[in-house]
């Protein structure tokens, strides 16, 4: 996430024409948006309206359709605890609220100092090693809580 | 030289096999050893991750799980020549776990380099594709229809009629798609396969493409599976440069191409109209059926959509004959099923049978009970939609009308296991929930009926007119279950209902306390 560019028009345009030759270029245009900018801006959303030739209002419903994009700046690291049931076989609501309130965080929430975000996800495919969590994209099965506060202050450094 | 493997498979990963791999190689270089690495798919014994393989005369003996810290040790121990330490499973092949299954859509997982395509075809790879060529395409619908495979996504739908109806459209513009959006808790089998052995998925789809005329084929991937989206792009460039994927393949005169397209965390988009709409570039919503998608699917064209597992099955069907499958199983369930044990036991992993074994065998046999060490309580089968099952209930067989005349069903063949401490009208709270959170909203059952759901049980659970509020969310299920327009709202009552069913005290237990 540190590595995220600042949003610029001419890099979006540039981004939404790589993708022009796509069937259905949508999805890997807004998958691209965010890996260059951290999220996707709403100017690029204008853009890619303008683009692909359909309403702002059309775009903006498709961007918001999908829990993975993200319409504002996030935490420098973003770390996924996954609340389905295998997880939850194995205590993990139990434990993501127990860190959540330590951090004083909702699921969502970025901690004050923009280091991290803890965000919800159901299910990374890591169900026999429950509870399973993706930090920066990096899987980790088996988390416990001491595991958690080490992530916690490893984004802090 | 001696020849290592290390899984790159998600889970093995998140259990630090990119590390120990990593230190494999510093140590054989300290010690001067000659070591090749081969960064295979998983065996499936999870619990065993990392699973280091080493070739030997006898066979490929397994140590696992192995940490950094292990390391120097095994090398102390002579593992390069199979030598014993306290890690060491034996001949990986001769495990009981390994020996009690029949692997026919996982035979090649974790054997193989997934990205070799000369290992790939040294195993029996493209022999099915061959065939196809051989026999022409009629003959291919025919032959997968014969051997009664039928789709593994969860709806257990027949293959061969989906590919027969989408063949019988007029010539033109047609595609194959892949639904890898395998979101279901408990489940990770499409995963394993496309880290295992991808391109067992990238020649069921040429069979299917050439079966029904498409020379365009999209594989939908979940974003929630990063080292898949690695490991298939590299699959499908490698399929690329060998010939396998392009114009004129091997000199056929078929053209194919395959394109991964990546979700964006949307449930629903496992729904086969959803899924087409957000391949499409639109909102996931549901598409009202008829038309079918073989008749009007992906960008108005017909369309052939299968789950992976289904398609990464079709080779072996292809090039053993459709006799060869259908004479597994039992009933109408014809062939093996992947069943992928998770949740709260003590051997998890991805188990393939034949359909037919009891419920209870797995979870107390294979699975070894719970990982906790206390009393097995329910079984959640074939995902978030997926019945809660009792103990009482485990002669079942794993059979897909077996569990639905019990309410229940297969779906993917996930089973999550939970024990005694499990409170299930929170778990039924949940499966509201849930769905509320991934509905995709065109239906109103679905969409309005899982937020009342979430409501009616937490007024069950803080104690308030329990009676009247059960009937009213028995109510609520029978509206969701037949007036939504897909699975999510259609399927989401059977977690609530059988947790209602076979656990009413959980849901009465509140009531008694605000009582006292």
């Amino acid at each position: 996430m540190s590595g995220a560019a600042q949003y610029s028009d001419e890099r979006a345009r540039e981004i939404i024409a790589a993708h022009m030759g796509l069937e259905g270029p949508a999805m890997p245009i807004l998958h691209a948006l965010q890996e260059e900018f951290g999220y996707v801006p709403d100017a690029a959303v204008k853009q890619m309206a303008e683009a692909l030739n359909i309403s702002r209002a059309e775009m903006h419903g498709v961007v918001t359709f999908y829990h993975d994009f993200r319409r504002a700046p996030h935490g420098r690291h973003t770390l996924k605890l996954c609340r389905a049931e295998s997880c939850q076989s194995m205590g993990a609501e139990r434990q993501a609220r127990a860190f959540l309130d330590k951090l004083k965080l909702d699921w969502g929430g970025t901690t004050p100092d923009g280091a991290l975000t803890v965000e919800p996800i159901y299910c990374l495919g890591l169900c026999a090693h429950s509870p399973s969590a993706l930090y920066d994209g990096e899987p980790i099965g088996c988390v416990d809580a001491e595991r958690l506060d080490e992530i916690a202050a490893e984004a802090r450094d | 030289m001696a020849k290592v493997y290390i899984p790159l498979d998600m889970a093995a990963v998140a259990m630090g096999a990119d590390k120990l791999a990593a230190a494999v190689a510093q140590e054989a270089a300290a010690r001067g050893e000659n070591v090749e690495i081969v960064r295979n798919g998983s065996r499936g014994m999870l619990w065993l991750e990392p699973l280091i393989e080493v070739e030997t005369p006898a066979g490929r003996v397994g140590y696992g799980p192995a940490k950094v810290k292990d390391v120097a040790s095994l090398f102390d121990a002579g593992f390069l020549a199979g030598g014993a330490h306290r890690l060491s499973i034996g001949i990986v092949d001769e495990h009981p776990w390994m020996k009690r299954q029949n692997r026919v859509t996982f035979v090649r997982c974790g054997v193989i380099d997934p990205l070799s395509v000369a290992e790939y075809e040294a195993h029996d790879g493209f022999k099915g594709l061959q065939r196809a060529f051989a026999v022409g395409p009629a003959a291919v619908v025919e032959e997968v229809t014969k051997s009664g495979l039928r789709g593994r996504g969860g709806a257990g739908f027949p293959t061969g009629i989906k590919w027969k109806t989408v063949a019988d459209c007029p010539p033109g513009k047609k595609y194959v798609v892949v639904n890898a959006d395998e979101g279901d808790s408990g489940t990770f089998a499409d995963r394993m396969i496309m880290e295992g052995d991808p391109l067992s998925l990238i020649e069921g789809m040429l069979i299917c493409g050439y079966a029904v005329g498409a020379s365009k084929g999209y594989v939908y991937l979940r974003s929630e599976y990063p080292i898949v989206a690695k490991v298939f792009q590299s699959a499908i460039e490698k399929a690329l440069e060998a010939g396998w994927l392009g114009n004129n393949i091997k000199g056929s005169g078929f053209d194919f191409d395959v394109e991964l397209r990546i979700g964006a965390g949307a449930y629903v988009c496992g729904e086969e109209t959803s899924l087409l709409e957000s391949l499409e570039g639109k909102r996931g919503i549901v598409r009202a059926k008829p038309p079918l998608p073989a008749h009007v699917g992906l960008f108005g064209k017909p369309t052939v959509i299968n789950n992976v597992l289904s398609m990464a099955t079709i080779p072996m069907i292809m090039e053993k004959g459709a006799k060869h499958y259908a004479d597994l199983g039992v009933g109408r369930s014809r062939g093996t099923m992947p069943l992928q044990i998770a949740g709260n036991v003590k051997y998890g992993g991805l188990f393939e049978t034949d359909f037919g074994i009891p419920l209870g065998t797995v979870v107390n046999e294979i699975a070894g009970g719970t990982r906790s060490g206390r009393p097995v309580r329910a079984v959640q089968v074939g995902g978030p939609l997926g019945a809660y099952v009792p103990v009482s209930l485990f002669d079942l067989p794993i059979d897909y009308e077996a569990f639905a005349a019990k309410d229940s069903l297969i779906g993917h063949g996930g089973l999550v296991v939970f024990d005694d401490t499990v409170d299930m009208s929170w778990m039924a709270r949940f499966g509201m929930e849930f769905c509320a959170i991934e509905s995709c909203g065109k239906c109103t059952p679905c969409r309005l009926g899982s937020t009342r759901g979430v409501e009616t049980i937490d007024k069950i659970r803080s104690g308030q007119n329990v009676d009247a509020n059960i009937d009213l969310l028995k109510d609520l299920c029978h509206t969701m279950r037949f007036g939504s327009l897909c699975a999510l709202g259609g399927f989401a009552p059977y977690p609530v209902e059988s947790a209602l069913r076979h656990f009413p005290e959980d849901f009465r237990k509140s009531a008694l306390e605000a009582a006292e």
